[in-house]
C-alpha cells in the first residue's frame, strides 16, 4: 500500500493520528516513520508538522529511525526481571551483535527493551514483531532467533 | 515409564477390615497377568468416605468410584475398564457424594479455591464466537436492563451492588454512573481502560481475548444508564490478540443487533470503537487516555474538572476498567444483593489476581475480596519453588508496595492493604522469595516509573529520577545512612506534589521497602551486604566484563 | 434482533455447545490466550487438529478458548465427552497432543502424566 492509500483509509478527524502512524510505520519494511511521513500526515489531518512530530516522539512503540525486520522487544519489567530476563538479554546481545537499540548489520533484527507486556505468567517473555514468546532460556532463544533467520529467507 | 492409569485402592481401617488387602493383591497378579504393571500404579490411599461401602477403588483419570467389591469383581474391572477403556457400570457409584470424592481426591487447589464470575467464560467459550457467548446467557442482561429497567434503576442496583473499580482507585462504580449521569451536556461518552500497563498485571488482557463480549454488555448497559450513544475501548498496541478478538466481537454483536441502532426494538442505540495505544504507561491515566484518544501526547491534567464532568472532546465521559465492566452483566443477573453477600463489608464481589514470580502456581486467579495472602500464596499458588523461604508479595504494580510475609494473614480488601501502605492496584501480585534483594526490586519498580513518566512536572520528572540515582548508588555500594532519611522525604514530596497518580504513587515501592525492610537497606550501605546475593559492590570499571555491564545496567 | 431471537439463539447454541443430539462425541478445547500461545498453544492446536484429520475421526471437535488461568502449566486443553467429567491436560507439547488423540480420544484411555485436572461436566 502506498501511504496515499493509507492516509485515504482514514477520515481527516485527528483522533485518527495513532492509528494513522501505527499502519504508515507498519506498512514500511524498515519498521519506521520518515520525516516524509509525518509531514503528509501533518497535511493530511491539517496539523502543524511539530504537533506530529511531538507524538510520534511521545510513544515509545513508533520509531524515527530505521529497525529491522524483526523488531525484538524483551520485557526488563519487575517479574521478568525477578525469572531471569538479564541472561535472556545478555544472550540476544550476544547472539545477534548488537547492543540495546541497534539493528543487525543484515537488516533483520532490532534489540529492544520494552516495559510488561502482560504475559507475566510464563517470565521471562518477549515479542517479535506481533509474535509473543514465553517461559525464555537463553537455548530457547537461539533457537527462535534460528528460526527467524530460515523464515527470512 | 509414565503411567496411564492410576488406580486409588483405600486402606484406610474399614477396608481393610473389609478384605481390601485380598482386593489389592489379586488386582496386582491380574495386572501382571496382562502385563500391565508398566501402564497402571496401584495407590494406596487413607480413607477416602463412605465406609459401609467399602472396599472401594478410585480409577483415575477416568473419575471412576467403585464400591463394595468382591475380588471376583477384578478380573472384570481389569479386563473391561483397564484394557477395553469400558468402567464396570453395575459396579460404579456415580451419586453427587461420589463425584464429590473424586474431584476432592485429584484437585490442584489452584482452581478449587477461586470463585469464578469474571472469568467463568475464560477457558470455556470461543471468544470468537458470540453464539457461544449467547448459550451461556449472554446479552441476556442487556436484554433485562432495556426491556424492564429504568436507566436510574440500573444505577442503583450498582450502587447497592457495592462494586469498586477494578482499575486501582476503587472507586464506586455505581456513584461515578450516577454523577456522569447528572452532569450536564445532551452528549456524553462510555470509556473501557483497557491500557493495562502496571507490570504484573494481565487480567484485562485475559479477559479480553476470552470473553470480549462481556465487556461489550458491560459498556452497553453503562452507556443505557447514563445516556450515552458511542463507546470506546482503549487498548495498548503490545496486546494484539486482545484488539483482533475484540474487533471480531464488535463486528459479530453488530451484525446480530446487538450493538448499532435501536437494539432489542427499544429506542436505545449504541456502538463502540476501538482505539490503541502506542507504547506509553502513563495514558492508562484517565486524562492522559482521553488525551490519547483525541491524538494528542497522552499527558495528565489536573483534576478537577473529573472526566465524568468534562473528558472526551470536553463531554461527560465515564471511564471504567475492563475487569469491571465484565462484573456488571453478573451483577443485573442475579441481583445486587447476590453480589453484595460476597466479599467483605467494605469490599464486595470478587477480584481477579494475576499471580507471578517466585511461586509454584502463576497465572489468574480470581477470588472473593477478604481471602489472606497466605490463602493465595500457598493454597492458591502452590508455595514457593525449590523450598525457598517466602519473603513478601509486591502488590498494586509501580503504585503499590510490598507486604512482608509475617503479614501473610492480612485479609485482600481495599483497606486492609491500605493499612499497610499498600493499594490493592489492578490486580498484579509479584511473589519474592529468600533471593530478591528489596532494595533491587524497588530500584527496578523506579527504573519503570522514571522511564514512563510523561515528563510534564517536576516533582515526577526530576524527583523520580533523583530517587532513582539515591537507590542506585546504594545498590552498588556507595550509599550513606543519610540517603534514607532523603529517599523518605523526598518521597513524600513527590506524592504530595505530583500532577497525577503516576507521580503520586511512584514513590510506593520505595517507602514500603523502607518501612519493613529497612536493615537491608542498612546493611547495603554500612556493610556494604546484600543478603539476597544480588547485588554488586565495589566492582572497578575493568573488571567489569560484557555480561556483568549489562546485568549492571538493566 | 427481538427478545424472542436471543432466546432462540440461546437454546440451539446451548446444546451445540453441549454435544448434545449426537453432533460430537468429543470436544478439544485449547486455550489460545496469549499466555498460551507465547508457551506453544499454537502448535499444540495443530497437532491436534492434523491428528484427528489424519486418523478421519468425524466426530470429534477441536476448537479454542480464552486464557486458561494457569500460565505455569501451559499450554493447556480440555477434553470434553458425554457423560464424562472433563479431562484437563497441562504442560502439552505437539507430541503429547498427538498421544492424547490416539490413546484418550480414540481408546478412552486419558494420558495420566499430563492431567492437571478433573473436574464434573
Amino acid at each position: 500500500m502506498t501511504r496515499e492509500e493509507i492516509l485515504n483509509k482514514y477520515g481527516k478527524s485527528k483522533d485518527n493520528l495513532l492509528y494513522i502512524l501505527h499502519d504508515i510505520q507498519d506498512n514500511n519494511p524498515r519498521h519506521y516513520l520518515t520525516e516524509e511521513d509525518l509531514r503528509a500526515v501533518a497535511n493530511w489531518l491539517n496539523l502543524p508538522y511539530s504537533y506530529v512530530h511531538g507524538v510520534a516522539t511521545f510513544y515509545s512503540m513508533f520509531s524515527l529511525k530505521p529497525r529491522g525486520k524483526y523488531i525484538i522487544r524483551v520485557c526488563e519489567s519487575p517479574t521478568c526481571h525477578l525469572m531471569g530476563s538479564s541472561d535472556v538479554i545478555v544472550e540476544l546481545v550476544k547472539t545477534l551483535g548488537i547492543g540495546i537499540g541497534e539493528t543487525t548489520k543484515d537488516e533483520l533484527f532490532t534489540l529492544e527493551l520494552t516495559s510488561c507486556i502482560g504475559v507475566c505468567g510464563v517470565a521471562p517473555a518477549m515479542m517479535i514483531n506481533e509474535e509473543v514468546y514465553g517461559n525464555l532460556t537463553p537455548e530457547k532463544v537461539k533457537q527462535i532467533i534460528e528460526e527467524k533467520r530460515r523464515e527470512s529467507k | 515409564m509414565p503411567k496411564r492409569l492410576d488406580i486409588l485402592v483405600c486402606s484406610g481401617a474399614a477396608c481393610i477390615s473389609n478384605d481390601s488387602t485380598t482386593i489389592k493383591n489379586k488386582l496386582q497378579a491380574v495386572l501382571k497377568e496382562h502385563n500391565l504393571e508398566d501402564e497402571v500404579a496401584i495407590v494406596e490411599t487413607g480413607c477416602m468416605g463412605p465406609c459401609e461401602l467399602g472396599p472401594v477403588m478410585l480409577v483415575y483419570p477416568d473419575g471412576v468410584f467403585y464400591i463394595k467389591l468382591k475380588e471376583s469383581d477384578v478380573e472384570e474391572i481389569v479386563k473391561e475398564h483397564v484394557i477395553k477403556g469400558r468402567p464396570v457400570k453395575r459396579l460404579q457409584w456415580t451419586t453427587p457424594e461420589a463425584r464429590r470424592i473424586v474431584e476432592e481426591k485429584k484437585q490442584i487447589p489452584f482452581f478449587e479455591k477461586q470463585l469464578k464470575i469474571v472469568l467463568s467464560n475464560c477457558g470455556k467459550i470461543d471468544p470468537e464466537n458470540i453464539e457461544e457467548y449467547i448459550a451461556v446467557g449472554g446479552y441476556e442482561a442487556l436484554a433485562k436492563v432495556l426491556t424492564e429497567m429504568t436507566p436510574e434503576q440500573v444505577i442503583e442496583e450498582m450502587i447497592n451492588s457495592g462494586l469498586r473499580g477494578r482499575g486501582g482507585a476503587g472507586f464506586p462504580t455505581g456513584i461515578k454512573w450516577k454523577v456522569t449521569r447528572e452532569s450536564a451536556g445532551d452528549e456524553k461518552f462510555v470509556v473501557c481502560n483497557g491500557d493495562e500497563g502496571d507490570p504484573g498485571a494481565f487480567m484485562d488482557r485475559a479477559i479480553l481475548e476470552g470473553d470480549p463480549h462481556s465487556v461489550i454488555e458491560g459498556m452497553a448497559i453503562a452507556a443505557y444508564a447514563i445516556g450515552a450513544k458511542q463507546g470506546y475501548v482503549y487498548v495498548r498496541a503490545e496486546y494484539p490478540l486482545a484488539i483482533k478478538r475484540l474487533e471480531k466481537a464488535i463486528q459479530q454483536a453488530r451484525k446480530y443487533g446487538l450493538l448499532g441502532n435501536n437494539i432489542f426494538e427499544t429506542s436505545f442505540s449504541f456502538d463502540i470503537e476501538i482505539r490503541i495505544g502506542a507504547g506509553a504507561f502513563v495514558c492508562g491515566e484517565e486524562t492522559a487516555l482521553i488525551a490519547s484518544i483525541e491524538g494528542k501526547r497522552g499527558q495528565p491534567r489536573p483534576k478537577p474538572p473529573f472526566p465524568a464532568q468534562k473528558g472526551l472532546w470536553g463531554k461527560p465521559t465515564l471511564i471504567n476498567n475492563v475487569e469491571t465492566f465484565a462484573n456488571v452483566r453478573h451483577i443485573i443477573l442475579n441481583g445486587s444483593k447476590w453480589f453484595a453477600s460476597i466479599g467483605t463489608e467494605t469490599s464486595k464481589g470478587t477480584k481477579v489476581f494475576a499471580l507471578s514470580g517466585k511461586v509454584n502456581n502463576t497465572g489468574l486467579v480470581e477470588v472473593p475480596m477478604g481471602i489472606t495472602i497466605r490463602e493465595l500464596v500457598f493454597d492458591i499458588g502452590g508455595g514457593i519453588p525449590d523450598n525457598k523461604k517466602f519473603k513478601a508479595v509486591q502488590i498494586g504494580g509501580p503504585s503499590g508496595g510490598c507486604v512482608p510475609a509475617e503479614y501473610a494473614d492480612t485479609p485482600i480488601d481495599y483497606e486492609s492493604l491500605k493499612k499497610l501502605g499498600t493499594i490493592m492496584g489492578s490486580g498484579g501480585v509479584i511473589v519474592l522469595d529468600e533471593d530478591t534483594c528489596m532494595v533491587n526490586l524497588a530500584k527496578f519498580f523506579l527504573d519503570f516509573t522514571v522511564e514512563e513518566s510523561c515528563g510534564q512536572c517536576v516533582p515526577c520528572r526530576i524527583g523520580l529520577k533523583h530517587l532513582y540515582d539515591i537507590l542506585d548508588r546504594i545498590t552498588k555500594g556507595h550509599g550513606k545512612m543519610e540517603d534514607l532519611e532523603t529517599l523518605e522525604k523526598l518521597g513524600e514530596e513527590i506524592r504530595r506534589t505530583s500532577l497525577c497518580g503516576l507521580g503520586q504513587s511512584a514513590p510506593n515501592p520505595v517507602l514500603s521497602t523502607l518501612r519493613y525492610f529497612r536493615d537491608e537497606y542498612i546493611e547495603h550501605i554500612k556493610d556494604k551486604k546484600c543478603r539476597a546475593g544480588v547485588c554488586q559492590f565495589e566492582v572497578k570499571e575493568e573488571e567489569v566484563s560484557l555480561e556483568e555491564k549489562l546485568k549492571g545496567i538493566i | 434482533m427481538k427478545l424472542e431471537d436471543l432466546r432462540k439463539i440461546r437454546e440451539k447454541a446451548e446444546k451445540e455447545l453441549k454435544l448434545r443430539e449426537g453432533k460430537a462425541r468429543v470436544k478439544i478445547v485449547v486455550g489460545m490466550g496469549t499466555s498460551g500461545i507465547a508457551a506453544g498453544a499454537r502448535e499444540v492446536l495443530k497437532a491436534f487438529i492434523d491428528e484427528v484429520e489424519k486418523r478421519n475421526l468425524q466426530d470429534v471437535i477441536v476448537t479454542q478458548s480464552g486464557e486458561k488461568g494457569l500460565s505455569s502449566h501451559e499450554p493447556i486443553a480440555e477434553v470434553w465427552e458425554e457423560g464424562k467429567p472433563i479431562v484437563v491436560y497441562g504442560n502439552l507439547t505437539p507430541d503429547a497432543a498427538r498421544r492424547i488423540v490416539a490413546e484418550h480420544i480414540v481408546n478412552g484411555n486419558p494420558v495420566t502424566e499430563y492431567v492437571i485436572e478433573v473436574k464434573e461436566a
